[in-house]
């Protein structure tokens, strides 16, 4: 073997010239540079939605040479959440991943803080509202973005025709497009007489009482109306007092006027008993009013999205937000980071907003009067109200203010319509608190 | 030394390649090995994802802390959970008694076909079957839906009222009962076909010759038979039924309130649902003891009369 020694001189000579070379050569940036980012956003509904979030993370992927792999996961069958289950028992899987209403605070120690970029978007966006705060912030610090896909308001959607036929109301005079509500004689006493007229008139209200989202974020709201907490923030029961029960009242008062199946409706039952014709009134994101629009275009030509009656103690809204959340053991958190930074700008929201038809809902202050809205038809306006733009309601989500552990529970078992349900099939008043109680007192260990 | 340690290594090495030649050369190890993918298998989709779920049981809520049986403990003083276990028992032992009976009647009918024409009566009556459960389910959720329902609007059209057939708990469970019945009967029928076949037609001649009425015929010819097929049918089919979650999920999802929950489709409402996976994994568990007691006694059974045999 022939060894070759390497003499000082040469050795120096060697160096300088490669150091010279490294130096002089332009710094070449790879088109994953900063490494990969995985993102599994929820699915939308509306056809085509996806398409604005693909294109803007496009846009940000090739601005900061990020190699980004995107998955739509669906919330059908529960695809979402299982993926979310198993990515945080394995902890491995996306670095961002879609969460809503509860999930943040349910896998508050899997997530990285995103205090400073909240703090940041707040001071762009303007503010978001306390169902919003009280969701994804756990402990003083925020554990997820609010995200615009996905996020929705169940507020009313009434069939025009009928409302002024058995009713007597004029929705569209009561929320006029382009101007601040009419809404001061819109209350829970209405809305009962509402639904006991368009009952006999033949199309009764639509409003759901299993236990999926649809239905207990309605109840959610008409509790808060009454002031009705079934647990307060501190963790204490607050199931038998006197605002409980005269929530559970109105509600047995408004069944009596519902179909007789409600309580075994899902979150798809009130959609098509509108897109069917046989609805004056549902609870419900301006989906239902997209797919009558495609499958029943007379139906969707007298929908008119709007707000929520005013209870004792205000009008509430039934808000469910969705997050963007980064795990913690995600390898790339700045670049996580940076691109939900860029997703909740203002032309990205806009955009989102626009692709899903005005379904997505902006959670922040600045961003509820995209003209999508106004222009949305038929009939034209038709969802001018649902962004809540004149800010008469307080977007709220069943369940609040209960510390997240106990409520997110109440919430997936339907406690508030399973209380309604069994009230009206006749259990008393009081042991159907008690049973409430006793579930209630399950769902509190640790 | 060195010599004589040589042939002696020479001798084992001989001798250790022969007890590995004769291990080989063994029918049991032979089986062994051509059944360790499936062992493996088994490991992998079965023996971990169960010793998994005990652990699991084993957590508290947050899964930070050894809780022993404590999630147990907390289970049996929830009201719901013995609802569901009523639920539970109810939706398996009526769907299984009816899935037996029907599977019996229909495969007398269609043993009693002419050989000819039985092929397609086989495939037709195996459909329900074969179609995957949650389609098939999906179906049927049309046929009762709140707005929609089919069977509604028959009735409408002959002059009957409607049935609220997933808004009412008795409907609804009854509705769950009924979908499990048409999926599930047809593999009794299948099995039961199968044993009919094998029962020698001298018994029958016999049992004529002897003056026995067809009913005598099927309780002491039949029956007798067939018990072994139908002891394992039936255990099958519980535990299939016991652990059944697509019918319920599609159809009612547990409603309305928690009337057609069952252990699995509550597991999940507890488990992912609501985010409490220990408690969840606890309420699956439940399901092991009550069928590991049915299954030792439905095979103890069959093995004491096979060897009787």
């Amino acid at each position: 073997m022939v060894s070759r020694r390497v003499s000082r001189r040469r050795f120096v000579a060697t160096t300088a010239a490669l150091s010279a070379v490294g130096v002089a050569a332009p710094f070449v940036r790879g088109a994953s540079a900063a490494g990969k980012l995985t993102v599994g956003f929820w699915d939308h509904w509306v056809p085509g939605a996806n398409g604005a979030t693909e294109k803007a993370v496009k846009e940000w992927a090739e601005k900061e040479k990020v190699e980004v792999q995107i998955d739509f996961i669906t919330s059908q069958g529960n695809k979402l959440l299982l993926t979310i289950a198993a990515e945080a028992q394995a902890k491995t899987g996306h670095d961002i991943l879609a969460m809503n209403t509860f999930l943040p605070a349910q896998y508050s120690e899997q997530l990285a803080t995103v205090d400073s970029e909240m703090d940041q978007l707040i001071k762009n966006n303007g503010k978001v509202n306390a169902t919003v705060e009280y969701l994804g912030k756990v402990g003083g610090k925020w554990l997820a973005v609010p995200a615009t896909t996905g996020t929705q308001f169940k507020g009313p959607c009434s069939r025009i025709d009928f409302m002024k036929q058995y009713a007597g109301l004029d929705v569209q005079a009561m929320y006029p497009a382009g101007a601040e509500p009419q809404d001061k004689d819109w209350t829970y006493d209405t809305f009962l007489k509402a639904a006991e007229a368009c009952h006999k008139g033949g199309h009764p209200f639509g409003i759901g009482l299993g236990t999926t989202s649809d239905n207990v974020d309605t109840i959610g709201a008409v509790f808060h109306g009454y002031g009705a907490v079934l647990v307060d923030a501190k963790g204490t029961p607050t199931v038998k007092t006197d605002a409980v029960r005269q929530a559970l009242e109105y509600y047995k008062k408004l069944m009596q006027w519902l179909p007789p199946d409600v309580a075994a409706w899902d979150d798809a039952s009130n959609n098509k008993f509108l897109v069917s014709g046989q609805a004056s009134l549902i609870m419900n994101p301006p989906s239902a009013w997209a797919v009558a629009k495609r499958d029943a275009p007379k139906v969707a030509e007298n929908c008119w999205t709007h707000g929520m009656p005013a209870g004792p103690k205000g009008r509430f809204g039934p808000f469910l937000p969705f997050f963007w959340g980064i795990w913690n053991f995600s390898k790339n958190i700045p670049a996580a980071k940076s691109l939900v930074m860029h997703l909740s700008t203002q032309p990205v929201v806009e955009s989102m907003v626009v692709a899903s038809g005005g379904y997505d809902l902006p959670s922040f202050e600045n961003f509820t009067k995209f003209k999508v809205w106004a222009e949305e038809g038929p009939p034209k306006g038709t969802l001018f109200h649902y962004p809540d733009p004149y800010h008469h309601q307080t977007l709220s989500v069943a369940c609040a203010p209960a510390p997240h552990k106990i409520a997110e529970q109440m919430y997936n078992q339907g406690i508030m319509t399973q209380m309604a349900v069994r009230f009206f099939q006749g259990e008393p008043l009081e042991k159907t608190l008690t049973w409430a109680e006793g579930e209630i007192e399950g769902f509190m260990r640790n | 030394m060195a010599d004589i340690a040589a042939p002696q290594s020479a001798i084992a090495s001989r001798h250790g390649r022969s007890s590995l030649h004769k291990l080989m050369q063994r029918k049991s190890t032979t089986a062994f090995l051509m059944a360790l993918p499936l062992i493996l298998m088994i490991f992998i989709l079965v023996a971990y994802p169960a010793g998994y779920a005990i652990w699991l049981a084993t957590l508290n809520k947050s899964m930070t802390k050894f809780v022993g049986l404590g999630n147990f403990d907390f289970m049996f003083k929830r009201p719901t959970f013995w609802e569901i276990v009523f639920q539970s028992c109810l939706f398996a032992i009526t769907a299984v008694i009816f899935k037996a009976m029907i599977g019996f009647i229909v495969a007398h009918f269609v043993n009693n076909i002419p050989t000819k024409g039985q092929r397609k009566w086989r495939g037709m009556l195996l459909v329900p079957w074969v179609i995957p459960a949650a389609m098939s389910t999906l179906s049927w959720l049309w046929l009762f839906d709140p707005s929609y329902s089919a069977f509604n609007w028959l009735f409408a059209q002959l002059g009957l009222g409607r049935i609220s057939w997933l808004g009412e708990a008795g409907w609804a469970r009854f509705s769950v009962i009924l979908v499990n019945v048409w999926i599930g009967a047809p593999f009794f029928l299948i099995m039961y076909l199968a044993a009919l076949k094998s029962v020698p037609e001298q018994l029958y001649e016999a049992a004529s010759i002897d003056g026995a009425t067809w009913w005598q015929r099927i309780w002491f010819v039949t029956l007798p038979m067939m018990r072994n097929i139908i002891a394992i049918t039936i255990l099958f089919s519980t535990i299939v039924t016991f652990a059944n979650f697509d019918i319920v999920r599609v159809l009612t999802a547990g409603g309305p309130l928690t009337a057609t929950h069952v252990f699995a489709t509550w597991a999940f409402k507890v488990g992912i649902e609501s985010g409490d996976i220990p408690l969840g994994a606890t309420v699956s568990l439940f399901m092991v003891p009550i069928l590991a007691v049915a299954a030792t006694f439905i095979l103890r059974d069959i093995s004491k009369r096979g060897s009787e045999v």
